[in-house]
C-alpha cells in the first residue's frame, strides 16, 4: 500500500491555477522529492494532502483512506513557514503537540528528551520558545513533527534558514528515517539539497508536472557526452573527442556519439597519464530543471 | 484522551495563566478589600466629630424674629443694625449675615451677606434660614411639635409586599442595584478582555502558520469547540471567585461600617442567573471571537472587527441610568433578549425590578441557540478563509462561502 497517493488533483484561486492535474505516489521506506522553484504550486499541494485546503477536482489517499483522524496520527507535518507558542515552555510545547497527535503525556515526555538530547538541545527543554534563536526553533518543530513516531513525514522546506551544522543534523535524521521504513515526503526548491537524499522526485513547475520519477534514472537519461578531466601533464590528442573546454581546474572533454568515457579512460590509463580527476559529466537538477523549464515555455 | 478535550485543557490553563486574566479575577476581591481596610484605617483613626457651632448673623427688620435661634450646629445671632453685622463680618466674627426687610411678610425677600464666592448658597444654610423663619412664623399660632413637623414633614418607609400581602424578603432600594451593578460592569471588561485575547491567539496561530500543524492533528471542530469551551470555563472560573468573594467581603463591610453597606445584598436568583448569563456570555463572545478569527488574515484586523460586538457590551451600561427612572421601558426588553447584550441588561435589571419570566426564558434561549448558530458559521467560515493570509474577503464572499462552506 502506498504510504501517500495522489491522483489527479487540481487547484486554482480567484486570479490563477495553483495546481493543475498532478499525480503520484510514494511508497514506505521511500525519500520522496518534491522540488520546483518559488510559486510552483508545492506547497498548495502538501496543504490539498493534508486536508487544509480542498481540491477543486482529483483525489488525495493517506494510507489508502481519505484523511482522517486516525491517519492524522501516522503523520508528520513541518509546514513551510514556521511557529509555535511563544510563551509556552520547550518540553510544554512538545508535550502539547504530542497529545494531539494521541500520544499520552508519559510516552511524550520521554521521547521528547530523547530528540532533545540527540539534537543536543536538553538544556533548553525549560526555555520558553520566544527565548530560542530561530534555528533551534526550528529544530524543536521538526522535533513536533516525528515524535509521535509518524509513519509518514511530510516536510516543506526544511533546511530554509538553518545554518550548515543544522542542515547536516537534519538531514542525518531524515535518513534515519527512511531507513526506519518511513516514507518522507521533501518539498523544497533547492533542488540540490535533495539530489543526495532523494530515492524519488516530482519536479513540478508552475502547478505542471516536469519531471516524475526515480532520481538516479532520470539524472542518466540527461547526462550527456562529457567528462571532466584533471591530469598532470599535457593532455595530447584522444580519439574520439571533438572538442577540449578548459574550465577553472579541470577540462571538459566533449565526446562523439560512438565513444564512451570508459573508452576515453582505457586511452590515457594505456598513456600512462597521472589522473587527478575523471568523472563522467551528469547534469545536476537545477541544470536539468533549466532544461526542462526552458523547453515548455 | 478526546482531542477536543485535549484543546479544552490548553486553552483552559494557557487563559487562566495570563496575566491578565489573574489581575482581573483578583483586582476585585483585592481592591474590595483593600477598600475595607483603608475606610477602615480612616475609621479608627478618626475621633468622633466635635460638634462645632457656627455663628451667623441676622439683622431682623421687620420685628418678631428671636426665638429658635439654635439650628442644629448653627447659632443665630441677632444684630440691631446692618452696620454692627458688617464690622462684625469684616471683623472675622461670623463668617456671614442675613437681613430680614421691613415687607419680608408681603415680599418674602431675605438678603444675605458673605465674603465668599459662591455660585448659589450652600443648601444648609438656606435650610437653616428657612426653618428658622418658619419656626418664628408660627411660634405663636400652633404647638412646636407641629412646628417641627411642618419643617420635616416626610420620612417615607416603603415596604414591598409579596403577592400573598406578606413582607417581601427582597426589599429593593439602591443596596440592591450595587452589585448586580459592578458585576454586569465587570463582566462587560471581562468579556472585551477575552474576546481580545481569543482574537489575538488564532490570529497569532494563523500568522505563525502553526494552525497548519495544529490542523494537520486534529479537525477544525475540534479546534474551534475546544477553544471556545476553554475559554468559557476559565470565565466559569472568574465568576466563582468573584462570586464567592462577595458576600464575604460584604459581611466584613457591613460589619465594620453599617449604614448604607449593610443595605447591600444579592439579590434573589442572582447567584444562579449571574453565573448562567456568565458564562453563556462568555460562550458567545467565545464563538464570535472565533468567527472573527475565522475571516481575519492577522490579530491586528480581527481586533479592528471585534469592535463592533465588544463595543455593543456596554450599550446597557450605558443606558443604567435610565433603568432606575423607566425599568418597564420596552428597550429593556429588547436589550435582554439581543444575545450580545442580554447578560449585561439581565444582571442590571435583576438589581434594579424583577424580570418576568417568560423574558428570561427566551433571553437564555437566544442566548444559547446564538452560541451554537455562531459556532457553527464559525467552524465553516474558518477553513475557508484559513489560508487568506493577508486578505480580507469582502461581505459577499463570505455569505458566498458560508453558504457554499
Amino acid at each position: 500500500m502506498h504510504a501517500a497517493e495522489v491522483s489527479h488533483i487540481a487547484k486554482s484561486f480567484a486570479d490563477k491555477v495553483a495546481v493543475d492535474d498532478l499525480s503520484f505516489s510514494v511508497a514506505p521506506g521511500e525519500m520522496f522529492g518534491l522540488i520546483g522553484p518559488n510559486g510552483a504550486g508545492k506547497t498548495t499541494t502538501i496543504r490539498m494532502m493534508m486536508d487544509i485546503i480542498k481540491p477543486d477536482s482529483g483525489e488525495v489517499t493517506i494510507f489508502g483512506e481519505k484523511l482522517g483522524e486516525a491517519t492524522k496520527n501516522r503523520l508528520g507535518y513541518l509546514p513551510e513557514e514556521r511557529g509555535l507558542y511563544k510563551k509556552l515552555s520547550v518540553l510544554e510545547s512538545i508535550i502539547y503537540l504530542a497529545s494531539l497527535k494521541g500520544m499520552d503525556r508519559k510516552s511524550a515526555t520521554e521521547k521528547a528528551n530523547e530528540l532533545l538530547n540527540q539534537t543536543g538541545m536538553l538544556d533548553s527543554q525549560r526555555k520558553k520558545i520566544e527565548e530560542l534563536s530561530k534555528g533551534m526553533g526550528q529544530i524543536i518543530q521538526f522535533i513536533v513533527t516525528i515524535i509521535h513516531d509518524p509513519q509518514l513525514v511530510i516536510l516543506d522546506e526544511p533546511f530554509a534558514g538553518l545554518d550548515p551544522v543544522n542542515t547536516e543534523l537534519l538531514k542525518g535524521m531524515f535518513a534515519d528515517l527512511r531507513n526506519q521504513g518511513k516514507a518522507v515526503i521533501l518539498s523544497t526548491h533547492q533542488m540540490n539539497q535533495v539530489e543526495e537524499l532523494c530515492d524519488r522526485i516530482l519536479m513540478i513547475n508552475n502547478g505542471h508536472t516536469v519531471l516524475y520519477g526515480n532520481l538516479s534514472e532520470i539524472k542518466a537519461r540527461y547526462r550527456g557526452n562529457s567528462v571532466l578531466l584533471s591530469v598532470k601533464g599535457e593532455l595530447g590528442e584522444i580519439p574520439g573527442v571533438t572538442a577540449k573546454r578548459p574550465r577553472k581546474g579541470y577540462t571538459e572533454l566533449i565526446l562523439d556519439g560512438k565513444t564512451t568515457p570508459q573508452q576515453v579512460l582505457t586511452h590515457l590509463v594505456s598513456r600512462g597519464m597521472v589522473i587527478n580527476r575523471f568523472e563522467v559529466a551528469t547534469p545536476s537538477l537545477n541544470e536539468i530543471f533549466l532544461k526542462e523549464a526552458g523547453k515548455k515555455s | 484522551m478526546n482531542k477536543t478535550l485535549l484543546i479544552f485543557r490548553h486553552e483552559f490553563l494557557h487563559t487562566i495563566k495570563r496575566k491578565g486574566f489573574i489581575i482581573m479575577t483578583l483586582i476585585v476581591p483585592v481592591l474590595a478589600l483593600l477598600a475595607i481596610g483603608v475606610l477602615q484605617l480612616i475609621a479608627t483613626a478618626e475621633k468622633p466629630p466635635v460638634v462645632e457651632t457656627t455663628t451667623i448673623g441676622y439683622v431682623d427688620e421687620a420685628g418678631g424674629f428671636n426665638q429658635y435661634t439654635t439650628q442644629g450646629n448653627m447659632e443665630l445671632v441677632r444684630f440691631d443694625t446692618t452696620d454692627d453685622a458688617t464690622a462684625a463680618l469684616i471683623n472675622g466674627d461670623i463668617p456671614e449675615y442675613f437681613v430680614i426687610p421691613p415687607d419680608y411678610i408681603s415680599s418674602g425677600v431675605i438678603n444675605r451677606y458673605t465674603l465668599e464666592k459662591e455660585v448659589e448658597t450652600p443648601p444648609l444654610i438656606t435650610t437653616v434660614i428657612k426653618n428658622f423663619l418658619t419656626s418664628n412664623l408660627l411660634s405663636d399660632k400652633v404647638p412646636p411639635e407641629t412646628v417641627y413637623r411642618i419643617e420635616a414633614p416626610l420620612d417615607l418607609v416603603v415596604t414591598r409586599l409579596t403577592e400573598t400581602g406578606e413582607v417581601a424578603t427582597e426589599q429593593g432600594g439602591y443596596g440592591n442595584v450595587i452589585i448586580p451593578g459592578i458585576f454586569s460592569f465587570l463582566l462587560a471588561f471581562s468579556l472585551m478582555f477575552s474576546s481580545s485575547y481569543m482574537v489575538q491567539g488564532l490570529g497569532d496561530e494563523k500568522e505563525s502558520r502553526l494552525i497548519e500543524v495544529l490542523l494537520s492533528s486534529v479537525s477544525t471542530r475540534q479546534l474551534l469547540i475546544g477553544k471556545v469551551l476553554g475559554l468559557g470555563s476559565a470565565g466559569l472560573v472568574q465568576v466563582v471567585i468573584w462570586l464567592a468573594s462577595a458576600p464575604l467581603l460584604l459581611r466584613l463591610a457591613s460589619s465594620s461600617f453599617g449604614g448604607f453597606i449593610s443595605t447591600i445584598q444579592l439579590p434573589a436568583n442572582f447567584i444562579v442567573l449571574g453565573i448562567v448569563y456568565f458564562v453563556l456570555g462568555y460562550l458567545l463572545f467565545a464563538a464570535l471571537s472565533a468567527g472573527t478569527g475565522a475571516i481575519s488574515p492577522n490579530a491586528r484586523e480581527g481586533q479592528q472587527l471585534s469592535l463592533i460586538y465588544t463595543m455593543l457590551v456596554f450599550v446597557p451600561i450605558w443606558f443604567s441610568s435610565l433603568l432606575f427612572i423607566f425599568p418597564n421601558s420596552p428597550i429593556w426588553v429588547v436589550l435582554t433578549i439581543f444575545p450580545v447584550t442580554a447578560p449585561m441588561a439581565a444582571m442590571l435589571r435583576l438589581g434594579v425590578s424583577d424580570i418576568a419570566a417568560w423574558q428570561l426564558v427566551v433571553s437564555i434561549a437566544v442566548l444559547v441557540l446564538s452560541i451554537i448558530g455562531v459556532l457553527f458559521l464559525a467552524i465553516r467560515a474558518f477553513r475557508v478563509y484559513l489560508l487568506m493570509y493577508g486578505k480580507r474577503p469582502n461581505w459577499g464572499e463570505i455569505i458566498r462561502s458560508l453558504r457554499s462552506g
